[in-house]
């Protein structure tokens, strides 16, 4: 289901630590933009998710920031019993999502039910404002 | 491939085990030294001889201090491994190889009380400052609520439960086993009688599928185990148990707990990899492992060990541990006869503690015959292993 979030709690992202994030800015900013960023190498095309100085496959340090279609398929979750974090109210699903581009990404569902939920599932993305200063992309069944 | 000389090159020769607890009322820097001492008084061992001291980063105070309480002004050879049970290599290479003469490697980890680290300012700079891989957490979790342990491993094990077909009605046994091990170790702090199967289906989902008795529940406690050669041991209290081989297991796209990119991500290849090299350098197959120490710290960890480890084919697992008659003291792979650490908290070097005691023959659940025993850690990240032999 949905995450419901505490208000008076903050939510962790990784602005709030104070410190610069250099390889995730690019998504954060892509987010803001209501796009899914994703890091490749530019040389051999191999997805650095998560991002990553240098490619693994053909050992270039050339890459390029793409935005995704922000279509794909549910697979895995998690149902949160037990909050780990005072801005979460539980039951929440955490869940991955393999995009269709191949790379798989941590988010969260929008209005999909827990039962509802199963591997392969198609989703597509949906930008949620859930602070004054904080978009997450998360994702909703398609259509 | 590693070097071979290290092959039977280093033995251990003492265990100093302070009482675990929830609250052991003590700094760690008080337990580090409190363990080392009685390791050493039970290999035979003068405080004054130990030159080399190993641990892993994370847990305990750093030999300057260690050492600095124990009054030890000659120390040979220092290191620190990550996580897991890493350091063990640290003190083969460094006995086998003839840098130090007795090393001490110790944990020292108070988690269910609260870190009294000497050196905690520094460890929660790192934690935040870094730009590494494991920042990932907090720049692409964190947000979504992924927080912690129990939920990372839950992820993956969905997804194990989806391609194995594994039901909870199985996984369920490996708490079961540590819970009747636990219940025979006077040792262990977490279960005074074995748990039912009934017991595990009603434990809470708190990061579902993952319940409350899949997860290694978070304890005081500190360790400290002595490391020489075989000839020196020779001269010592106790019979030597020895290191046979040890070794790491890295694998592509790794990442601690969290390695949701690779193409499959519910097996262990860092486990694999190692498992190579520990039985190619030891001269050994699984089929020679008389008990196992597996990595615990959450339960689905043991079936995917299993099979990683070539204890059983793809995908048999779940079949081998359903009932637990294979995996207890009698069964045809006894794993974690002191209750692991589900039965008796976080704390990795319990089980080169109980690996040890096998040998000896002085373990509270003894299985007959040990001669061999395996111990595994670092499930879900970088991998490593012992295998540890009678003289």
């Amino acid at each position: 289901m949905s995450v419901e979030y505490n208000a008076d709690q903050k939510i962790p992202h990784p602005a709030m630590w104070g410190v610069l994030y250099k390889s995730s800015t690019p998504f954060w900013d892509g987010v803001k933009e209501k796009r899914v960023m994703l890091q490749r190498c530019k040389s051999c095309g191999y997805w650095l998710n998560p991002p990553r100085p240098m490619c693994p496959k053909c050992r270039s340090q050339e890459s390029e920031w793409v935005a995704a279609k922000g279509t794909g398929k549910i697979y895995s979750w998690v149902t949160f019993n037990e909050s780990p974090h005072s801005a979460f109210k539980t039951p929440y699903e955490a869940v991955l999502v393999e995009l269709d581009e191949g790379p798989r990404i941590v988010s969260n569902v929008v209005g999909i039910n827990s039962d509802e939920l199963e591997i392969g599932m198609p989703v597509e993305v949906t930008f949620e404002d859930v602070a004054e200063d904080l978009t997450l992309p998360k994702f909703k069944k398609v259509g | 491939m590693a070097i071979d000389s290290i092959k039977d090159k280093a033995a251990i020769v003492g265990i100093g085990v302070v009482d675990f607890s929830t609250d052991i009322g003590r700094t760690e820097w008080y337990t580090a030294c409190q363990a080392i001492k009685l390791a050493a008084e039970e290999a035979g061992v003068n405080i004054d001889d130990i030159d080399g001291m190993v641990k892993s980063v994370d847990d305990g105070p750093d030999p300057t201090y260690t050492g600095k309480g124990l009054g030890i002004d000659n120390l040979l050879y220092h290191s620190e491994n990550h996580w897991g049970t890493s350091a063990m290599m640290n003190a083969v290479h460094a006995v086998a190889g003839g840098l130090c003469n007795y090393c001490v490697y110790y944990q020292t980890a108070h988690r269910a009380s609260g870190p009294e680290k000497c050196i905690s300012d520094f460890l929660v700079a790192r934690e935040f400052r870094d730009d590494s891989l494991d920042m990932v957490r907090y720049d692409y979790f964190s947000p979504f609520g992924l927080i912690g342990e129990p939920g990372y491993v839950a992820m993956m094990y969905r997804r194990y439960m989806h391609e194995t077909g594994i039901k909870p009605e199985q996984l369920g046994w490996v708490p079961i086993v540590a819970s009747e091990n636990a219940a025979r170790n006077t040792n262990a702090i977490f279960f005074d009688k074995s748990i039912t199967i009934d017991d595990y289906m009603q434990s809470k989902l708190i990061a579902d599928p993952i319940r409350e008795l899949d997860c290694a529940p978070k304890v005081d406690g500190s360790i400290a185990i002595v490391i020489t050669t075989p000839e020196r041991a020779k001269a010592l209290k106790q019979e030597p148990v020895i290191i046979n081989s040890v070794a790491s297991g890295y694998a592509l796209e790794g990442q601690n707990y969290t390695s949701y990119t690779r193409d499959v991500i519910t097996d262990l290849p860092e486990m694999e990899n190692m498992a190579k090299e520990l039985y190619r350098v030891g001269g050994m197959g699984p089929k020679d492992i008389k008990v196992a120490m597996l990595d615990d710290t959450f339960a689905p960890y043991v079936p995917m060990q299993l099979e990683a480890l070539g204890f059983c084919g793809k995908g048999e697992a779940p079949a081998f541990i359903e009932g637990g008659d294979k995996i207890r003291v009698g069964g045809q792979l006894p794993v974690n006869p002191d209750g692991g650490e589900i039965g008796q908290g976080r704390f990795i070097t319990t089980r080169i503690v109980e690996a040890v005691r096998q040998i000896r023959g002085t373990s509270t659940n003894q299985v007959a015959n040990t001669d061999t025993v395996l111990v595994a850690s670092g499930a879900g990240g970088p991998a490593d292993g012992m295998i540890c032999r009678k003289e």
